[in-house]
């Protein structure tokens, strides 16, 4: 596998467009986790996701790309809102949406513990390998192998969607009896 | 028919001629004819059916339409008819063929079972099926409206199995297997009216008696056997015929000793004669077939399988064993007939006359009369077989055993009186009748062992002689009380039904006819005929060219005294006209009556002291010692029970209940961590995804 | 590009979503750190598949289905935060340990 140095790797354009979309990321990340407005918390998934996305495209996976914007962004997010305001959750930054110091030290340990043992696992597998120059993934080939090689995962996915949609509707349809049918 | 005569024609001329070329010293080992085919390979029918078929009668006989009779009539007329057709067919040609079928192999022994068929065997099948057949015919009449008529049958069907066993038997385990069920049998049958316990204890003694000399029996046996290496008689016969040293020669005269006394209870021989007596109180055709024909018979029969054992050619088998034989016999022939002549139950009578007359063959064996012995044993089934009969007949007639209940029957019941005629002459020994050739052959014999070496001889040849005086008066006694004079008793006596009356004449006929199948001189058809596997070569089975007639001539005035004397004393009284009875010679009168005293030293020295001090001792042996040990082995266990327990309740459980408890603690103490936050219990996941993955990356 | 660029990144995306999914006291906020996680794994399959040069690109197919999937149980999970808010008046996941002891 070819590899580059690190300073190398600083001489490619890609990888500093690679920087500027990388750091938005994974600020809009520890901003979701960490921010004390529900409404933002939720914004801040938005912007982590939708770096995602941009890392993607700069793999060639422009399909996945925009199923991420349409589906994440578009869907997820909006339920995510939706949640939040029928529940009513208290909106405003004086809400405490967190546990506790007895509780966000040990998971900030164990969250930087983890990191650093996947990190370092990766580092020793795969180094400074380089990514071969590749053609964009022609979305005509995906769908080619999505309904080729990989149509029953697609039939039983569609079946968990089918599912997913009617539980839903089961759990949360309101009924005079309070919640037992 | 015409074949019959025919076949029968050349018989007496090819034996006449054998005849005359057996001389003083022995016969001539005959070359038997047939050896082998379907008639001697299947012959163990013969053995076989009587015993399936007193199965049958036991099983399914109730529901038969004569209840089980016909089965057993069946069978032994089946009996009947292959003996006869064996008889016949030996007689003028000679069989010898031994069928075994291996059962187990213990070692070095073989365990066989098997059926011979040669001349001794052969005439015993004919003998058995025969009388037999005559007596089961006339106990269908006899025994009618008994409440156990099946059961009855069953047992004789296997008394006549067992016999065959016996006397079909190529070794001595079989022999003694038939042994003990003709045992067994007879005490099934003597205490067939066991409602009256007199019978029941007959039905004991009888069996006791005989236990006492089977113990022998199996001794002798083994002796033999280890001896030898094997339990056949062939390979016995083999040894004893090449005179060969061996362990059969050391232990020779204990093994002959051993075994003739086992003869002794079966023969009830002078002292193991009490229980033949007392068997008279089964039914009347038991006595008949068992008691005088065929079952009694079973200890002369054991002598003659084994007679080159006893003859000891080589002088170092069992050769001393026969002046015992002899003496014993000498001694029973003549005790046993004076008893006769004191009774008053009629069966006692012809008991005791039995017993006298198995004397005689005994006698004869022992003074080395191969055929004597066994042509009197022959002729004896027929004549005193029909005697019993005659004689059940006069007590189905009048309803009593005593003699003092009868008298003058000779009108009212003629086939019984003539018949029983014909017996009594064939018994006392009258020329033609069937019991002078076979009685004059022993005394012959007795008289040519005296004259060769065997001292004794001479003595119980003067027994012999007198105790046919004793028989012709006892015998001219019963006749006397029985058939003439006057009716003394309460019944009306009428003639047997036909059934009871035709077996009669059939007995009849051979007894005046079976004498002459050995007539010395004339034609001796029947020593040949039993010659055909005992080589008897020398063997001192003396044969006379012709009667010897100084016997004759002393025995015949001898019993014919003895006629008179008894019809003088016991004949029409000329006054009254009845028959009398007064006759008594005062010590021994008393003497005989109470038979010796025989009885009472068993039942007061043996069987008193057994059943009362002994029993007593091992009744507390038993109590004490044998139970003690027993509960003593319960009380332990008990105490080890308890510890079990307590270990069980503390150690055991104990240990159960502790892990019990840490596992509650155990579980008390998980609790705590199960907050429900679902959070936590996330983190915790991930705690271990971290620890394993550290894991796999060092590893 | 190498590729371990991408990993790093989403290795970071994971631990911080472990992080909300801990910390966090709003149902609704929970499951949001649950979709960063999912992210996270989107990332590294598409980025495997392309130093793979995978014939199949079955890394994106994967994430596809990982997206659905993801959809999927992010409405039925506020289906159930809905159910629990109405029952409880509260969506707060402390509140939520009936499961204690």
């Amino acid at each position: 596998m070819e590899t580059v140095s690190f300073a190398d790797w600083f001489k490619e354009a890609a990888n500093w467009a690679f920087i500027l979309i990388a750091l938005p990321t994974l600020f809009g990340a520890w901003r979701t986790v960490t921010s004390n407005n529900i409404v933002r918390a939720v914004l801040y998934l938005v912007v982590s996701l939708a770096g995602t996305a941009a890392m993607f495209l700069m793999l060639g996976a422009a399909f996945v790309g925009l199923t991420v914007v349409l589906v994440y962004i578009g869907a997820v997010v909006i339920l995510f809102l939706i949640g939040i305001m029928i529940t009513r959750a208290p909106l405003g930054m004086e809400a405490e949406l967190s546990h506790g110091r007895d509780v966000k030290v040990p998971a900030a340990l164990l969250s930087v513990v983890l990191f650093a043992v996947i990190a370092w696992a990766m580092v020793d597998a795969f180094g400074m390998y380089m990514i071969q120059p590749f053609e964009p993934t022609l979305t005509s080939d995906l769908a080619n192998t999505l309904f080729d090689r990989f149509v029953l995962p697609f039939e039983v996915v569609s079946f968990v969607l089918l599912a997913a949609l009617i539980g839903g509707i089961a759990i949360a349809r309101k009924d005079d009896e309070g919640g037992n049918r | 028919m015409y074949q019959f005569l025919a076949l029968a024609s050349q018989i007496v001329l090819a034996a006449g001629d054998e005849g005359e070329q057996v001389k003083e010293g022995g016969s001539e080992a005959i070359v038997p004819g047939i050896t082998s085919g379907v008639l001697v390979e299947w012959a163990w029918l013969i053995v076989v059916v009587p015993i399936v078929a007193a199965f049958v009668i036991a099983f399914w006989g109730k529901k038969m339409p004569f209840k089980g009779w016909e089965a057993a009539w069946g069978a032994i007329g089946f009996v009947g008819l292959y003996g006869t057709v064996l008889f016949v067919l030996n007689a003028s040609q000679g069989i010898l063929y031994e069928g075994t079928v291996e059962i187990a192999e213990i070692g070095d022994f073989t365990l066989e079972w098997g059926w011979m068929v040669d001349g001794l065997s052969i005439m015993m099948y004919f003998l058995i099926g025969v009388v037999g057949f005559l007596v089961f015919t006339y106990a269908k009449g006899y025994m009618k409206g008994d409440i156990r008529f099946t059961w009855f049958f069953a047992s004789f069907s296997l008394f006549a199995g067992g016999m065959l066993v016996l006397v079909s038997a190529p070794n001595l385990i079989q022999l003694i297997v038939g042994w003990e069920l003709v045992g067994v049998s007879s005490y099934l049958l003597i205490a067939h009216y066991w409602e009256d316990y007199a019978n029941v204890d007959a039905g004991n003694k009888a069996f006791m008696v005989n236990k006492v000399a089977d113990a022998a029996l199996f001794l002798g046996a083994i002796i033999m056997a280890v001896s030898v290496g094997s339990f056949s008689f062939n390979d016995v016969i083999d040894v004893v015929v090449k005179g060969e040293e061996g362990m059969l020669s050391q232990y020779a005269f204990w093994a002959g000793l051993l075994i003739f006394i086992g003869a002794m209870g079966k023969s009830a021989q002078f002292p193991l004669h009490v229980w033949l007596p007392d068997a008279m109180a089964g039914p009347t055709p038991v006595s008949a077939l068992m008691h005088a024909a065929t079952m009694v018979t079973a200890g002369v029969f054991l002598l003659g399988r084994l007679f080159p054992f006893y003859i000891d050619e080589a002088g170092i088998f069992a050769g001393d064993v026969r002046n015992i034989i002899i003496v014993i016999g000498g001694l029973t022939l003549f005790l046993a007939g004076l008893l006769a002549i004191v009774q008053n139950d009629i069966k006692k009578v012809l008991a005791y006359s039995t017993v006298s007359q198995l004397g005689y063959m005994v006698a004869a064996m022992g003074a080395g009369a191969y055929t004597a012995g066994l042509f009197h044993l022959f002729t004896h089934a027929f004549f005193k077989g029909l005697l019993f009969l005659g004689a059940g007949s006069v007590i189905h007639a009048v309803h009593s055993n005593n003699m003092s209940d009868m008298g003058g029957l000779r009108k009212k019941m003629p086939i019984t009186f003539w018949t029983f005629i014909a017996g009594t002459l064939a018994l006392i020994g009258i020329f033609p009748f069937a019991g002078f050739f076979s009685k004059d052959e022993i005394l012959a014999s007795m008289k040519f062992a005296g004259e060769n070496g065997q001292d004794v001889a001479n003595f119980i040849l003067i027994l012999g002689i007198a105790g046919a005086f004793i028989t012709a008066f006892y015998m001219t006694r019963l006749v006397a009380l029985t058939f003439f004079g006057t009716y003394k008793g309460h019944a009306t006596p009428h003639e047997s039904p036909k059934m009871m009356s035709y077996p009669l004449i059939g007995l009849a006929f051979f007894a005046v006819t079976a004498g002459w199948i050995n007539f010395p001189g004339v034609y001796t058809g029947f020593t040949t005929w039993l010659a055909t596997r005992v080589p008897l070569t020398g063997m001192g089975d003396h044969h006379a060219e012709g009667l010897d007639w100084s016997l004759v001539l002393i025995v015949t005035p001898v019993v014919l005294i003895g006629v008179a004397i008894g019809w003088w004393l016991y004949g029409k009284d000329k006054k009254s006209q009845a028959a009398r009875d007064t006759f008594r010679i005062p010590v021994l009168w008393p003497l005989f009556e109470n038979l010796y005293y025989i009885d009472d030293f068993y039942m007061n020295g043996i069987v008193r002291p057994t059943m009362g001090p002994i029993a007593n001792v091992v009744l507390w042996w038993d109590r004490n010692v044998v139970d003690g040990i027993v509960n003593g082995v319960g009380l332990g266990s008990l105490g080890v029970a308890k510890a079990v327990r307590v270990f069980d309740q503390n150690v055991v459980d104990g240990f159960y209940n502790e892990i019990g408890a840490g596992v509650d603690e155990l579980g008390s103490g998980m609790r705590k961590s199960f907050t429900g936050r679902v959070q936590q219990y996330a983190a915790f996941s991930f705690v271990g995804v971290v620890v394993i993955a550290v894991l796999f990356i060092i590893l | 590009m190498t590729i371990i660029q991408f990993l790093l990144v989403g290795a970071a995306l994971f631990s911080m979503g472990l992080y909300g999914v801990i910390t966090r006291r709003n149902a609704v906020l929970v499951l949001a750190s649950v979709e960063l996680m999912l992210a996270a794994v989107n990332i590294n399959l598409v980025s495997f598949d392309a130093y793979l040069q995978d014939q199949l690109n079955s890394g994106q197919i994967f994430s596809l289905f990982i997206i659905a999937l993801a959809a999927a149980e992010v409405g039925i999970g506020i289906a159930i935060v809905l159910m629990i808010y109405r029952n409880r008046q509260s969506a707060d996941v402390d509140e939520l340990n009936l499961m204690k002891g």
